[in-house]
């Protein structure tokens, strides 16, 4: 499965934002840390407060902050906002015309599922336990 | 981009009043059987193994979730998990520590040491774990769920697993929560003609 450079924006956005709720964070502040355009992600940051889950905090020291709820938002909540995801069938994109293609289909569409059913399963905040224990071991490490 | 200004739920459907406190059994959690929380003694859980005069809670509970009553089926479990072999099969529940009166069992996990099925080193099973409805989202289930990693790691396993069904979003929500991810088997199956 391949997420567009879209997808992968928000999600690191969200979870960097998430991971700080009390600071606001310019669009330039967050591109910096991933390398990404300011333009590229201004337009992810947009469908992002579009969608209620994050909000433009204006000001001298103003910026994005985290508005949605961190426990509740889902990575296939974020995913869906920019992939068109609308049944399984509409990600394989496959015809299922003949019996070859039906069969491939089948497949495809088991693998699409288990995709849909692990991004639905986590949330921001568990992403966020992630990132925390892998700092943990980081520092550990050192 | 299709964002197409969909607005994403921010509480999950629930928004339920929370009744019971949110304090949670701390990680390092001293026994499995009476497990308390450190929360005011009316509002806490209590995590316990199973009594014979649980099950027809335990029947209604799992009947009220899934629709379907089993008293069979749970007093068969109550009988094989509740009570042999007790250093390998836990069954526990989760009541209110301080007594009150009614319904008292708020949720129940069930679980067992398994061993070198397709080659797999011995590891803790979770097979059956549900929550009443009523009392959701106050930190019952992770009680029930500390409760029995802790014997599980008491008996000397280092990996716990469960199974759960692809659209139990609850199921799956919760076990994710709990940092468990997808282990390295798969679950296959076929109709039988
Ligand atoms: C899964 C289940 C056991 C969870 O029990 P619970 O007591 O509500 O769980 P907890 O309150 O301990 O939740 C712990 C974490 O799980 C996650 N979680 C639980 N329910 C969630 C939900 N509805 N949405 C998102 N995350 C959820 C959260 O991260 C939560 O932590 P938070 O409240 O700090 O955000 C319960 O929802 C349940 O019984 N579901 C039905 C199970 C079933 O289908 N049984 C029948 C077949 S066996």
């Amino acid at each position: 499965m391949k997420l567009q450079v879209s997808t992968r924006l928000a999600i690191f956005a969200l979870l960097h934002l998430a991971g700080r709720p009390d600071e606001q964070l310019s669009v330039s502040d967050i591109g910096d840390k991933y390398g990404i355009s300011s333009h590229h992600l201004a337009k992810v940051m947009h469908a992002l407060g579009r969608a209620g889950l994050v909000r433009a905090v204006r000001g001298a020291r103003g910026g994005y902050q985290f508005s949605g709820n961190a426990s509740r938002t889902t990575l296939l909540d974020v995913v869906q906002l920019f992939e068109d995801w609308a049944s399984p069938h509409a990600i394989s994109g496959i015809d299922g015309r003949t019996n070859e293609a039906w069969a491939l289909s089948k497949v495809v569409a088991e693998i699409d599922e288990i995709a849909q059913a692990t991004l639905g399963s986590i949330t921001i905040a568990t992403m966020l336990k992630l990132i925390d224990r892998r700092r943990h071991e980081q520092k550990r490490s050192t | 981009m299709g964002a197409g200004g969909r607005r994403v739920a921010a509480d999950g459907g629930g928004g339920r009043t929370r009744t019971l406190s949110r304090n949670r059994v701390p990680h390092a959690v001293e026994s499995a059987v009476d497990i308390k929380t450190r929360a005011p003694a009316e509002k806490s859980v209590r995590v316990r193994r199973v009594k014979a005069t649980d099950i027809p809670q335990v029947v209604a509970l799992d009947q009220q979730i899934t629709g379907i009553g089993k008293a069979e089926y749970w007093r068969d479990l109550y009988a094989r998990y509740g009570k042999r072999r007790l250093a390998e099969r836990f069954f526990f529940v989760a009541e209110p520590s301080g007594k009150r009166a009614g319904k008292n069992i708020l949720g129940f996990v069930i679980g067992e040491i398994r061993a070198w099925e397709f080659g797999s080193a011995p590891c803790g099973w979770v097979f059956a774990m549900s929550v009443d409805p009523d009392t959701r989202l106050h930190g019952v289930g992770k009680s029930l769920l500390d409760a029995i990693s802790f014997e599980f790691r008491k008996a000397g396993v280092s990996k716990m697993r469960t199974m759960v069904a692809r659209d139990n979003r609850l199921h799956l929500l919760f076990f994710r929560s709990q940092e468990m991810a997808a282990g390295p088997y798969l679950q296959l199956e076929k109709e039988l003609d």
